[in-house]
Protein backbone atom coordinates (compact mmCIF):
# COMPACT_ATOMS: atom_id res chain seq x y z
CA UNK A 1 0.00 0.00 0.00
CA UNK A 2 3.24 2.47 0.83
CA UNK A 3 4.20 1.50 -2.36
CA UNK A 4 1.32 2.87 -4.08
CA UNK A 5 1.01 5.89 -2.44
CA UNK A 6 4.70 6.64 -3.23
CA UNK A 7 4.50 5.81 -7.21
CA UNK A 8 0.89 8.00 -7.14
CA UNK A 9 3.01 10.76 -5.87
CA UNK A 10 5.83 10.47 -8.39
CA UNK A 11 2.89 11.20 -10.95
CA UNK A 12 2.01 13.88 -9.05
CA UNK A 13 5.00 15.29 -9.40
CA UNK A 14 4.83 15.12 -13.24
CA UNK A 15 1.63 17.56 -13.18
CA UNK A 16 3.68 19.37 -11.04
CA UNK A 17 6.16 19.70 -13.43
CA UNK A 18 3.76 20.38 -16.36
CA UNK A 19 1.82 23.41 -13.92
CA UNK A 20 5.64 25.05 -13.23
CA UNK A 21 6.75 24.69 -17.28
CA UNK A 22 3.41 24.70 -19.19
CA UNK A 23 3.70 27.33 -22.01
CA UNK A 24 -0.03 28.77 -21.77
CA UNK A 25 -2.49 29.14 -18.61
CA UNK A 26 -4.59 25.99 -20.02
CA UNK A 27 -1.64 23.61 -19.32
CA UNK A 28 -0.84 25.09 -16.02
CA UNK A 29 -5.09 24.97 -15.21
CA UNK A 30 -5.85 21.09 -16.49
CA UNK A 31 -1.93 20.48 -14.52
CA UNK A 32 -3.69 21.53 -11.23
CA UNK A 33 -7.31 20.12 -12.40
CA UNK A 34 -4.88 16.26 -12.48
CA UNK A 35 -2.97 17.00 -9.75
CA UNK A 36 -6.30 17.68 -7.44
CA UNK A 37 -7.75 14.22 -8.83
CA UNK A 38 -4.33 12.37 -7.84
CA UNK A 39 -4.38 13.75 -4.18
CA UNK A 40 -8.00 12.67 -3.84
CA UNK A 41 -7.01 9.04 -4.94
CA UNK A 42 -3.99 9.50 -2.14
CA UNK A 43 -6.21 10.38 0.11
CA UNK A 44 -8.67 7.38 -0.23
CA UNK A 45 -5.48 5.07 -0.21
CA UNK A 46 -4.40 6.61 3.43
CA UNK A 47 -8.07 6.03 4.53
CA UNK A 48 -8.20 2.32 3.41
CA UNK A 49 -4.55 1.83 4.99
CA UNK A 50 -4.88 3.06 8.79
CA UNK A 51 -8.67 2.25 8.26
CA UNK A 52 -9.96 6.05 8.95
CA UNK A 53 -13.10 5.85 7.42
CA UNK A 54 -13.56 9.98 7.39
CA UNK A 55 -10.84 10.58 5.28
CA UNK A 56 -13.07 9.46 2.39
CA UNK A 57 -15.00 12.97 2.97
CA UNK A 58 -12.06 14.96 2.22
CA UNK A 59 -11.03 12.27 -1.10
CA UNK A 60 -15.20 13.76 -2.53
CA UNK A 61 -14.79 17.30 -1.20
CA UNK A 62 -11.28 17.83 -3.35
CA UNK A 63 -12.66 16.26 -6.41
CA UNK A 64 -16.10 19.03 -6.05
CA UNK A 65 -13.44 22.07 -5.22
CA UNK A 66 -10.98 21.13 -8.39
CA UNK A 67 -13.99 20.87 -10.22
CA UNK A 68 -15.62 24.09 -9.79
CA UNK A 69 -12.29 25.58 -9.76
CA UNK A 70 -11.23 24.17 -13.51
CA UNK A 71 -15.03 25.00 -14.60
CA UNK A 72 -14.87 28.92 -13.40
CA UNK A 73 -11.38 29.39 -15.07
CA UNK A 74 -12.68 27.86 -18.48
CA UNK A 75 -15.58 29.95 -18.74
CA UNK A 76 -13.05 33.27 -18.12
CA UNK A 77 -11.03 31.93 -21.36
CA UNK A 78 -14.47 31.35 -23.15
CA UNK A 79 -14.65 35.39 -22.89
CA UNK A 80 -17.83 35.19 -20.29
CA UNK A 81 -18.79 36.53 -17.19
CA UNK A 82 -19.00 33.28 -14.39
CA UNK A 83 -22.90 34.06 -14.45
CA UNK A 84 -24.22 33.46 -17.00
CA UNK B 1 -10.85 -13.59 -3.90
CA UNK B 2 -12.28 -10.35 -3.20
CA UNK B 3 -8.75 -9.36 -1.75
CA UNK B 4 -6.94 -10.67 -4.36
CA UNK B 5 -9.56 -8.61 -6.84
CA UNK B 6 -9.24 -5.42 -4.96
CA UNK B 7 -5.55 -5.19 -5.27
CA UNK B 8 -5.48 -5.65 -8.93
CA UNK B 9 -7.75 -3.23 -9.34
CA UNK B 10 -5.58 -0.64 -7.19
CA UNK B 11 -2.35 -1.62 -9.22
CA UNK B 12 -4.40 -1.40 -12.57
CA UNK B 13 -6.09 2.35 -11.33
CA UNK B 14 -2.21 3.69 -9.80
CA UNK B 15 -0.81 2.11 -13.32
CA UNK B 16 -3.29 3.71 -15.27
CA UNK B 17 -2.52 7.10 -13.04
CA UNK B 18 1.03 7.41 -13.48
CA UNK B 19 1.00 6.63 -17.29
CA UNK B 20 -1.49 9.52 -17.69
CA UNK B 21 1.14 12.20 -15.72
CA UNK B 22 3.83 10.57 -18.35
CA UNK B 23 1.27 12.05 -21.03
CA UNK B 24 0.87 15.20 -19.27
CA UNK B 25 4.76 15.61 -19.50
CA UNK B 26 5.61 14.59 -22.88
CA UNK B 27 2.83 15.05 -25.73
CA UNK B 28 3.74 17.60 -27.69
CA UNK B 29 0.55 20.22 -26.92
CA UNK B 30 -2.25 21.26 -25.09
CA UNK B 31 -4.79 19.73 -26.70
CA UNK B 32 -2.85 16.11 -26.69
CA UNK B 33 -1.45 16.31 -23.53
CA UNK B 34 -5.51 17.20 -22.11
CA UNK B 35 -6.97 14.00 -23.87
CA UNK B 36 -3.96 11.59 -22.17
CA UNK B 37 -4.05 12.89 -19.04
CA UNK B 38 -7.69 13.07 -18.67
CA UNK B 39 -8.78 9.70 -19.98
CA UNK B 40 -6.47 8.05 -17.96
CA UNK B 41 -6.53 9.54 -14.79
CA UNK B 42 -10.38 9.47 -14.47
CA UNK B 43 -10.14 5.37 -15.56
CA UNK B 44 -7.03 5.20 -12.91
CA UNK B 45 -9.01 6.93 -10.23
CA UNK B 46 -12.32 5.08 -10.93
CA UNK B 47 -10.17 1.69 -10.50
CA UNK B 48 -8.40 2.95 -6.90
CA UNK B 49 -11.66 3.55 -5.62
CA UNK B 50 -13.76 0.73 -7.05
CA UNK B 51 -10.24 -0.98 -4.85
CA UNK B 52 -11.32 0.83 -2.40
CA UNK B 53 -14.66 -0.70 -2.33
CA UNK B 54 -13.59 -4.47 -2.99
CA UNK B 55 -11.05 -4.23 -0.36
CA UNK B 56 -13.24 -2.43 2.17
CA UNK B 57 -16.95 -3.51 1.72
CA UNK B 58 -20.20 -2.19 2.14
CA UNK B 59 -19.15 0.10 4.98
CA UNK B 60 -19.23 3.65 5.41
CA UNK B 61 -15.50 4.02 3.50
CA UNK B 62 -16.67 1.66 0.87
CA UNK B 63 -19.45 3.01 -0.11
CA UNK B 64 -18.43 6.41 -0.19
CA UNK B 65 -15.50 5.08 -2.12
CA UNK B 66 -18.05 4.17 -4.99
CA UNK B 67 -19.71 7.50 -4.82
CA UNK B 68 -16.56 8.84 -5.33
CA UNK B 69 -15.59 7.23 -8.48
CA UNK B 70 -19.24 7.95 -9.81
CA UNK B 71 -18.38 11.70 -9.48
CA UNK B 72 -14.77 11.58 -10.83
CA UNK B 73 -16.39 10.08 -13.55
CA UNK B 74 -18.53 12.60 -14.64
CA UNK B 75 -16.82 15.37 -13.98
CA UNK B 76 -13.29 15.06 -14.97
CA UNK B 77 -14.39 14.74 -18.89
CA UNK B 78 -16.83 17.89 -18.36
CA UNK B 79 -13.94 20.03 -16.85
CA UNK B 80 -11.46 18.84 -19.73
CA UNK B 81 -14.20 19.83 -22.63
CA UNK B 82 -14.78 23.30 -21.15
CA UNK B 83 -11.41 24.12 -20.58
CA UNK B 84 -10.38 22.55 -24.10
CA UNK B 85 -13.71 24.54 -25.97
CA UNK B 86 -12.09 27.87 -23.73
CA UNK B 87 -8.37 27.33 -24.85
CA UNK B 88 -9.60 26.46 -28.72
CA UNK B 89 -11.53 29.95 -28.29
CA UNK B 90 -9.19 31.81 -26.49
CA UNK B 91 -6.30 30.81 -29.32
CA UNK B 92 -4.24 28.46 -27.47
CA UNK B 93 -1.88 27.00 -30.91
CA UNK B 94 -2.75 23.23 -32.03
CA UNK B 95 0.71 20.84 -32.92
CA UNK B 96 2.35 21.96 -36.17
CA UNK B 97 1.41 18.50 -37.64
CA UNK B 98 -2.10 18.46 -36.67
CA UNK B 99 -3.61 17.81 -40.42
CA UNK B 100 -7.65 18.78 -39.73
CA UNK B 101 -8.87 22.07 -37.41
CA UNK B 102 -12.46 21.35 -37.63
CA UNK B 103 -13.71 23.94 -35.33
CA UNK B 104 -11.85 26.59 -36.72
CA UNK B 105 -12.79 25.66 -40.63
CA UNK B 106 -16.96 25.40 -39.39
CA UNK B 107 -16.32 29.26 -37.55
CA UNK B 108 -14.66 30.81 -40.57
CA UNK B 109 -11.65 32.17 -38.60
CA UNK B 110 -8.04 31.97 -38.99
CA UNK B 111 -6.35 28.66 -38.55
CA UNK B 112 -4.40 28.27 -35.38
CA UNK B 113 -2.12 25.53 -36.45
CA UNK B 114 1.16 26.56 -35.07
CA UNK B 115 3.57 27.70 -37.30
CA UNK B 116 6.78 25.47 -38.93
CA UNK B 117 9.80 27.07 -37.73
Amino acid sequence: MTVLIVVLSFGAFFCLYRALQGPSISDRAIAVDIMAVIFSSITALVALKYKLSYLIDLSIAIAVISFVGTLALAKYLEGRSLDD
Amino acid sequence: MIEVLGWISLCVGVGFTVLGCLGLVRFPDLYNRMQAATKCVTLGTCGIMLGVFLRSGFSALGVKALLCALFVLITVPVAAHALARGSLIFGVKLWKHTVKDEFTDDRGSESIIEEDK
